[in-house]
């Protein structure tokens, strides 16, 4: 087996076999940075001398007896709205084109922790605000497993990397679907934890009470391998959980007899590609086979995830993007005439069009007069979202339904019509308003060859039942990736 | 006739709390330090940080307010208060608006028209912002965030205050009630203790409020004095010759004795509270609230009421000392080393006061421990010292808290109470000084002044000055 062709659990074993050096390792990703980004873009910055670097010093870790866990000297890509001391993080934004942090993200110090070798920050939608990474303001994304189309987003960077072998496991962070639709899209697994599961310290903050960092990776236990490393409570994060139930990998029981699987049928209705649905309901018909009791109810309220993600989304962005404004760091116009002109052009000019489209929506929603009727009419509704969670998970183990309505689009088309973008949130949006963990895994490809996604949605704190059911199908689906690269 | 007016008055005061740390991160809260050196990612709004509430500053915000009687809120949270200014680095500050710490509590304040009760509206917890420093030579502003994060607690009254003295004694009386708790050391000049006036002023009996104005800047109970004769000047004038009070805030210039507008309602900028979703709502349980309240001090009016019970001292004095939580610490730790009180008092009521004001002091500065006060007095109860040579001690005790019993041994200030030496002294200064010797036993009284000082000078002063006097008298 090649390199490239090793998942990054895999690969930590032949390192720790000496079957594979961690230069080794990092020298063939970097090699295939080389030869695929001018592709797909994956990356905002590739830092190769710095991995390089990394590499040696982990090689000696683990040589020394210092580094033994299931990750050490694996190379990993970071989505650039997560800090890193020293090295450019931009939130593929223009207001932070020569951004150098001076600290690190918890979850990456996490990750260097356990041995990982950081290869660059991945391309994503700028600040996090889309779906298909384009609003970028370093360029577009590709899809690995067709050019022509978007990535997903706004993870879209850290799904493509993971679909190229461009890196071994990547960091995502997802607000609305994140890094569930951008897995989708991209064939590869990803999982939104638990809110508070990891820590948001470090992550430049969108949607502040929505957040969340998790893994994009090749398969199930890769993803519960990364979240042992990097759950953890962090007291820095005021909404970080003490939780004592992160041993994930644990989970990767090939058992589902007698998991109880819900399907909401509003998940299932107008607005979904027929081929998404069917492979989505053969995916559960698999579990079905493998013992899992499997039955259809009504969730509702999904109808109303969609007005109450953008209203409290866009609210807080409002508010954490104030402090880009050129005074401290990061783009400042060339000319301007006193304080309030400099603020104007310089955040006129640094953000870009779907950045101020939510700006301005969010400062309306909060605006004197409006606060009631958007913002505080939203939170109502966020808590009736989540009572409906509450009373399917006294029914159900896991829900199961699709990612997204449809696999990816073309570079594009989506962009002309927001409204339309929204609207391929639906399925994701409302885990994010319930604080839920959910995991997205490929479940089949279109006509297209495009991939599917399948999301399994779990109650609070429960990812190992998403774990468990996500193991037992992939073992049943078998191996699934792209033909060309490898 | 000419119609009558009242002044109606609400204030909102801003304490900085005395933590060591600042609100939301690590940070010290210590005064001066080069520009920027007491900052972190967090308090200088740096990408991904993220705000931890200190636990302190609750405890404060509480104590202050069970003090004030007002109710607390269980279940509070913090809300962002947005405006882009760039002594703010996030363009946001962290407050409270929707549901702030205390509420509806009032204090009981006196004077000479006698006692009433000032409504607290509310309390609320924030973090202050940066400072700005414009430098007008080179045309740039610079930014210090060393006061950036540094706690807060704003206090909101009711519109309850009708004088200039009414509200310098319920900022008195918050002063107080807040010093007594440690929670600040409300210095209006250093700026840890700040007042705006809302003012507006109404004919007598008028039901309805009149148009009121915000008066800031005001760093001294002086100019807040000045400022509310000023503005009520100001808006009666503007009435009588028919025209509006507008509403504003107004900036005072207490050189100038006059005020000028900042800004307008009009111009009133829509700050866009909400929830601060980095910060989780704080539930406050009963437990909680039990240790806080098993925390209080004794308040002054009680110190008061004790120290008239135990202590034979001067009413006067009492209310001096208790005006200070600092000072009342000092005499009582100083009693307790077994000083007589009388003699604590005098020392603090006479020399401490007389320094203070000298090296323009508040007695929150005062740096000498009761341990030493209790020496010196007991040098000078054993006439080891005489009172010019301790005044003399104190003065240095004053300034570096020595140990007088140390200082006055290696200085080599102690009385002289070897008679033999005073004796040819005394036998010496009558020699030399003929014509006063001669003045006194012509009737002149006085000359024997300055034959004393004669011989104390002799003695380096180290001489008790009644044995001098008996001894002269006995050779004359």
């Amino acid at each position: 087996m090649s390199i490239l062709d090793m998942t990054a659990v895999e690969l930590a074993a032949a390192i720790k076999n000496k079957e594979v050096t961690v230069t080794e390792a990092t020298e063939a990703v970097l090699a295939q940075i080389e030869a695929s980004e001018s592709k797909y873009h994956c990356y905002v910055t590739v830092d190769k001398e710095g991995a390089l670097k990394q590499a040696a010093e982990v090689q000696n870790k683990i040589d020394s007896g210092e580094l033994t866990g299931p990750l050490a000297g694996v190379p990993v890509a970071i989505k650039d709205n997560m800090c890193t001391e020293g090295l450019l993080t931009t939130c593929s934004s223009k207001i932070l084109y020569n951004f150098v942090p001076t600290f690190s993200s918890e979850a990456v110090l996490n990750l260097q922790k356990a041995g990982a070798v950081i290869l660059g920050k991945t391309n994503m939608d700028e600040f996090a605000m889309g779906s298909t990474t384009e609003t970028s303001a370093f360029g577009v994304t590709k899809n690995p497993w067709n050019p022509e189309h978007v990535p997903g987003g706004s993870s879209g960077g850290s799904a493509a990397a993971v679909a190229a072998n461009e890196c071994f496991y990547a960091l995502g962070s997802d607000t609305g679907g994140s890094i569930r639709q951008p897995a989708s899209f991209c064939g590869v697994v990803g999982l939104k934890p638990t809110y508070g599961t990891v820590s948001r310290y470090g992550l430049i903050a969108y949607g502040s009470s929505l957040d969340q960092i998790g893994p994009l990776c090749k398969d199930v236990t890769d993803c519960a391998t990364i979240m042992e490393v990097i759950a953890s409570h962090d007291t820095k994060d005021s909404t970080s959980v003490e939780r004592n139930d992160t041993d994930f990998t644990s989970a990767l029981v090939d058992d589902v007899k007698g998991m109880r699987i819900g399907i909401p049928r509003d998940y299932f209705g107008e607005g979904l590609d027929p081929e998404v649905k069917d492979a989505v309901l053969k995916a559960a018909q698999v579990l079905k086979d493998k013992g899992a009791i499997v039955e259809e109810f009504d969730l509702s309220l999904v109808a109303y995830a969609i007005p109450t993600y953008y209203t409290i989304a866009a609210a807080e962005a409002s508010s954490n993007l104030e402090r880009f404004d050129g005074i401290k760091y990061g783009y400042r116009t060339e000319e301007y005439e006193g304080l309030h002109n400099m603020y104007k052009k310089s955040r006129s000019e640094g953000f870009g069009a779907e950045v101020k489209r939510r700006i301005m929506l969010g400062s309306f929603v909060l605006s004197s007069g409006y606060y009631d009727a958007y913002y505080l009419k939203a939170l109502r509704v966020k808590a009736l979202i989540k009572k409906a969670f509450d009373e399917a998970f006294a029914k159900y183990d896991v829900i199961l339904g699709p990612v997204a309505p449809t696999t990816a689009p073309k570079l594009g088309e989506s962009l002309s019509d927001p409204i339309k973008m929204y609207l391929g949130d639906i399925y994701t949006i409302s885990i994010n308003l319930a604080g839920l963990p959910g995991l997205s895994i490929p479940c089949g490809v279109d006509a297209d060859g495009l991939p599917i996604g399948l999301q399994l949605i779990g109650d609070c704190f429960n990812e190992k039942k998403l774990i468990q059911t996500a193991y037992a199908y992939e073992k049943e689906r078998g191996a699934f990736g792209r033909k060309e690269d490898k | 006739m000419a119609k009558q007016y009242e002044t109606v008055i609400g204030l909102e005061v801003h304490v900085e709390l005395a933590t060591k740390t600042k609100i939301f991160c690590g940070c010290s809260t210590a005064f001066g330090g080069d520009p920027n050196t007491h900052t972190c990612p967090v308090c200088t709004g740096m990408p991904g940080s993220l705000p931890v509430l200190n636990k302190q500053v609750l405890e404060y915000a509480v104590a202050v307010g069970l003090a004030t009687n007002c109710t607390i809120t269980q279940y509070c949270k913090f809300d962002r208060k947005n405006y882009f200014y760039p002594d703010n680095p996030q363009n946001y500050q962290i407050s409270q608006l929707y549901l702030p710490i205390c509420r509806n509590g009032k204090v009981e304040i006196e004077t000479e028209k006698g006692k009433k009760f000032v409504g607290i509206h509310e309390i609320h917890m924030e973090e202050d912002a940066g400072k700005l420093i414009h430098d007008e030579w080179d045309d740039v502003s610079l930014v210090d965030y060393n006061r950036s994060g540094v706690p807060l607690i704003e206090i909101v009254s009711e519109p309850d205050m009708r004088s200039a003295e009414e509200v310098i004694a319920y900022l008195e009386k918050l002063r107080m009630i807040i010093q007594y708790l440690g929670a600040s050391d409300c210095k209006l000049q250093e700026g840890s203790m700040r007042a705006d006036v809302n003012l507006s002023i109404r004919e007598v009996g008028a039901e309805e409020f009149g148009t009121r104005t915000e008066m800031k800047n005001l760093n001294s109970f002086k100019a807040i004095a000045r400022a509310i004769e000023g503005e009520t000047e100001r808006q009666i004038d503007l009435l009588e010759s028919g025209e509006k009070v507008v509403q504003e805030t107004r900036r005072w210039d207490d050189n100038k004795g006059e005020s000028y507008a900042m800004r307008s309602k009009e111009d009133a900028q829509d700050y866009r509270y909400f929830p601060d979703p980095d910060l989780v709502p704080i539930v406050i349980d009963d437990a909680f609230l039990d240790g806080i309240r098993a925390k209080q001090p004794e308040f002054r009016e009680e110190k008061m009421a004790r120290y008239k019970e135990e202590f034979d001292i001067p009413e006067y004095d009492i209310e001096i000392i208790t005006g200070s939580k600092h000072m009342a610490d000092i005499f009582e730790a100083t009693v307790a080393l077994g000083s007589q009180p009388k003699k604590v008092s005098n020392w603090l009521m006479v020399e401490t006061l007389r320094l203070l004001k000298e090296k323009n002091m508040d007695p929150e500065d005062i740096r000498f421990s009761p341990e030493n006060l209790a020496k010196l007095i007991g040098l000078t109860d054993a006439k080891a010292i005489n009172s010019s040579v301790a005044k003399e001690v104190f003065e240095v005790m004053f300034d570096q808290d020595v140990d007088p019993e140390k200082y006055v041994e290696e200085k080599g200030l102690k009385t002289v109470n070897d008679e033999g030496a005073l004796r040819r002294t005394v036998e010496e200064v009558i020699a030399n000084n003929p014509q006063s010797v001669e003045d006194y036993r012509n009737g002149k009284e006085k000359a024997i002044g300055f034959l004393v000082g004669q011989t104390m000078k002799a003695m380096k002063g180290k001489a008790d000055p009644g044995m001098v006097n008996q001894l002269l008298k006995e050779f004359l």
